[in-house]
């Protein structure tokens, strides 16, 4: 049970099964052939394709925007609640708000789409950009309220008492302490929030109306017909983009956590020597 | 600032507040409204539509409840057909039961590969484990549609699995891989998708784990299989709930996966309420699936919530 042959040999099949697909759908963009078995040679024809595809060149476009806006306002709204969940531990409601944090994390799409849409029929909203948006910043809001929410639970409390007692104000003390050191988790939390609202499908598809047709609904409507190479050269570029965005977000993350670490060494060691 | 300085003696009273009352309100009202409204108030709607009448109009219902006045009347109106309807065609009943077999299985399935895989990071030397647990991430952060959609590509009868047979040499040239579109379809897309979310909180359990306890039963000569069962299972507890929840209660709605890899005869309750949604436009009819569904993943939904607390 505790060899490391078995456990090197568990690892390389696990990360196998986890990436061999992504990178064959990769390859095969680049593929000369319209088939998937057949490789006709290297080829960049089907990026151009898509670049020409107008259609998706929208899509594109309506789910940047849509994603850019749910995922600032998700990370507002789950900042405040992750605060709300770690500073006040009595309110009243706190069970049934902290259930309604971790609730959208597992609830089934299907669900959370539909009735939402019933929400928006019901209260007469027309369906399109704002009901998508307003649908992905509720469920994005929940992730984000859980990753910084678990960044204030090791938080040095130590240095906003120190500014409170200074006489800062809590407001300012929160600009200028709080929101600083818990940033990383707050950006972490906003990337987190734009590539969910950037995957989702089902949510969207309930919650959309004429001219806000996301990616996501586009290229499932393509999949639906077949594989084709366009779609793979699509999937290619956003996999491609993600990938640079967590590898910036975590290389970012690594460098303010130890200018963090070191800064708060420094500020506890002037309040002692004070 | 007055206020600042009248709560400071009791300085612990000030920092719990946060500051004055209003930002205080504020902090926890602004979410808190939001949720009641995208998030509750759907739920009670969800809940009325589903004893409506199907009409042919937008919206496609007729609704049972005007107004919240009249409680008395709701009651006396309130319409179970759709419900009756439910039980009377077994389509639904297999839907709901099925769906609940394949998010078994593949929950067992995921824990069967997941488990080794965490337990290896967990194991890993400590300056590799970023870097692993990374790994794991990455995937995740890649679109769902995406990666189920990779498969098709693979698993078709004239995909890449065939093609590999074939040159292998395990296949003769007319011979195809049967599995697109069927439920093993479906399984290998469920395990790969949700992978990550099985693997992290089971690595976060093993991770926090003291290694002098499986030192102790093995100078004590507690053979290594029994001390696996004895002391690193029953504290993995934690994050094997918490995986198998994250995992099983979304898998029991997905409709992505059984609709993209499953075949005709896949049946799944998210799949029955998109074609009931978005086919027969039957809007009630779905809602009545939806509540149904829901109700059937409140006992999931609890324990999840009891083990994201303790965490917390």
């Amino acid at each position: 049970m505790r060899s490391p042959r078995f456990d090197a040999t568990v690892l390389t099949l696990g990360f196998a099964f986890l990436y061999i697909p992504i990178i064959i759908l990769i390859v095969y963009s680049f593929n000369a052939s319209r088939l998937v078995t057949v490789w006709g040679g290297f080829s960049l024809n089907w990026y151009s394709t898509m670049w020409s595809n107008q259609g998706l060149m929208d899509a594109a476009w309506v789910t940047a925007r849509v994603g850019l806006l749910s995922a600032t306002l998700g990370t507002i709204l789950g900042t405040l609640a992750a605060l709300a969940l770690t500073r006040y531990s009595r309110f009243p409601g706190r069970m049934a708000f902290s259930g309604m944090i971790y609730a959208p994390l597992v609830m089934p799409e299907v669900i959370t789409g539909l009735s939402l849409l019933l929400l928006f029929v019901a209260i007469g909203i027309d369906r399109g950009f704002w009901t998508v948006t307003i649908a992905h910043t509720t469920f994005t809001m929940c992730y984000v309220a859980i990753v910084v929410q678990s960044r204030l639970l090791t938080f040095d409390r130590s240095l906003e008492e120190a500014a409170l007692d200074l006489g800062c104000p809590p407001v300012k003390t929160f600009f200028k302490i709080t929101l600083p050191l818990i940033f990383p988790a707050v950006i972490a939390g906003w990337m987190l929030a734009f590539t969910l609202s950037l995957d989702d499908l089902v949510i969207a598809s309930f919650n959309t109306g004429p001219g806000a047709t996301t990616l996501p609904i586009k290229i499932y409507s393509q999949v639906r017909l077949g594989v084709t190479p366009e779609i793979n050269a699509i999937c290619t570029i956003l996999i491609g983009l993600v990938t640079l965005g967590v590898i910036a977000a975590s290389l970012t993350t690594k460098r303010t956590e130890i200018k963090r670490i070191r800064d708060e060494h420094l500020a506890v060691r002037g309040a002692a020597a004070s | 600032m007055t206020n600042v300085a009248e709560t400071n003696p009791a300085t612990n009273a000030a920092i719990n507040a946060g500051g004055p009352s209003w930002t205080r309100w504020l902090v926890v009202a602004v979410p808190y409204v939001w949720l009641l409204l995208f998030f509750v108030a759907p739920f009670l709607i969800i809940l009325k539509i589903s004893f409506s009448d199907t009409a042919i109009s937008i919206p496609p219902y007729t609704p049972t409840f005007k107004g919240f006045g009249a409680l008395g009347d709701f009651f006396s109106q309130l319409d179970f057909e759709n419900y009756i309807f439910l039980t009377e065609d077994p389509l639904y009943i297999w839907s709901y039961l099925s769906s609940l077999r394949i998010a078994a299985i593949s929950t067992l399935l995921l824990l069967l590969i997941g488990y080794p895989m965490a337990l290896a990071m967990a194991r890993a030397p400590t300056s590799i484990r970023p870097t692993l647990v990374m790994l794991v991430i990455l995937p995740f952060w890649t679109s769902f549609l995406i990666r189920v959609y990779a498969w098709i590509g693979i698993l078709k009868p004239d995909g890449l699995l065939t093609l590999l047979l074939q040159t292998v040499g395990l296949m003769g040239p007319d011979q195809q891989v049967q599995i697109f579109r069927t439920d093993y379809a479906v399984f290998i897309g469920i395990v790969y998708s949700y992978l990550p979310f099985m693997v992290l909180p089971l690595y976060s359990a093993l991770e926090k784990m003291d290694n002098s306890l499986l030192e102790a039963a093995s100078d004590l000569g507690c053979p290594p299989w029994k001390a696996f069962w004895k002391i690193t299972f029953p504290l993995s507890l934690p994050g094997v709930i918490a995986g198998s929840m994250i995992c099983f209660i979304p898998i029991t709605g997905e409709f992505v996966i059984p609709d993209l890899l499953g075949g005709a005869d896949t049946l799944m309750i998210g799949k029955t309420l998109w074609t009931e949604f978005f086919g027969n436009r039957d809007w009630p009819l779905a809602s009545a699936v939806a509540v149904i569904l829901l109700i059937m993943l409140v006992v999931p939904i609890m324990i999840f919530q009891n083990q994201q607390k303790k965490v917390a």
